[in-house]
């Protein structure tokens, strides 16, 4: 098992995501909240920086796309934050378009808390690390700022297909 | 909580050896979040492959961040306020960390 640190256990009555905009807006959600938006169950193949992938995996979330709908911004960036301190920065872009969830359910059970449950990030395109386990919630940017990984060396976007792994990759 | 995920400090001794002249199997450290004072050694490592992560044994705030690409090695000590060496005056300078 990988992990930065302790796994951080999150009650669901507690639980909450935020969105916070560039001008300071907030935008939350409670679990129940959550999961009374449209749900979806995307197939996907993950890719570990490790080298290895798992092809195929069904998960279960709400789409960043309905997260974000209506709310005003001109951000390009976002740094996601997690319960237990974890951050990692994305392009906003790469939120968008049907290609990142807050995903709650993994091969049809609860996430697993070790595997960043409740509710982890879920944005198969990119290295999983820019993934965040035990999401709790978006700081959208108008610079890019780099996370946990990012500040000791990790790749600021991380394509697998191009291994970008480590800056200057 | 019982958490065994994470290895035992002295573990860092190996990557850290390519990185500084000193041994730091004896160095001491200071947490910035706590305060707490103890031997390197002590530290709760997190292996996120291919980076290492050192937490405080007392208040599990990061102290350390190694990462080691092919090309280069980065070690990020924001959480330490210092680190000490045995570095006797009477025997020869180690060098530089
Ligand atoms: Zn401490």
């Amino acid at each position: 098992m990988l992990s930065a640190g302790p796994t951080p256990k999150v009650p669901l009555d507690s639980w909450e995501f935020v969105i916070t905009t560039e001008t300071g807006a907030e935008y939350r959600w409670s679990w129940s909240e959550l999961m009374a938006l449209p749900q979806e169950t995307p197939r996907v193949d993950i890719h570990c920086v490790t080298r290895w992938s798992k092809l195929g995996t069904t998960w279960q979330g709400v789409s960043l796309d309905t997260l974000l709908d209506g709310i005003d911004t001109d951000a390009a960036y976002v740094l996601a934050h997690s319960y237990g301190g974890y951050t990692t920065n994305l392009p906003l872009d790469d939120l968008r378009g049907g290609r990142a969830w807050v995903a709650h359910t993994f091969e049809g059970g609860d996430l697993p808390a070790e595997h960043g449950g409740p509710a982890r990030l879920l944005v198969p395109h990119l290295y999983f690390w820019k993934s965040a386990k035990w999401v709790r919630g978006l700081r959208l940017l108008s610079a890019d700022q780099p996370g946990f990984w990012e500040t000791a060396g990790y790749h600021d976007y991380g394509d697998p297909w191009r291994e970008q792994r480590y800056q200057g990759d | 909580m019982t958490d065994m995920s994470y290895l035992d400090g002295n573990m860092l001794d190996a990557p850290l050896r390519e990185l500084f002249a000193v041994d730091l199997s004896g160095a001491v450290g200071r947490c910035e979040n706590c305060g707490a004072v103890g031997p390197m050694g002590t530290l709760r490592v997190y292996s996120h492959a291919p980076g290492l992560i050192g937490r405080c044994p007392s208040c599990a705030q990061v102290m350390l961040r190694f990462v080691r690409s092919p090309n280069w090695a980065r070690l990020d000590l924001r959480g330490t306020t210092f680190l000490q060496v045995p570095m006797p005056l009477d025997q020869p300078h180690p060098g530089p960390i």
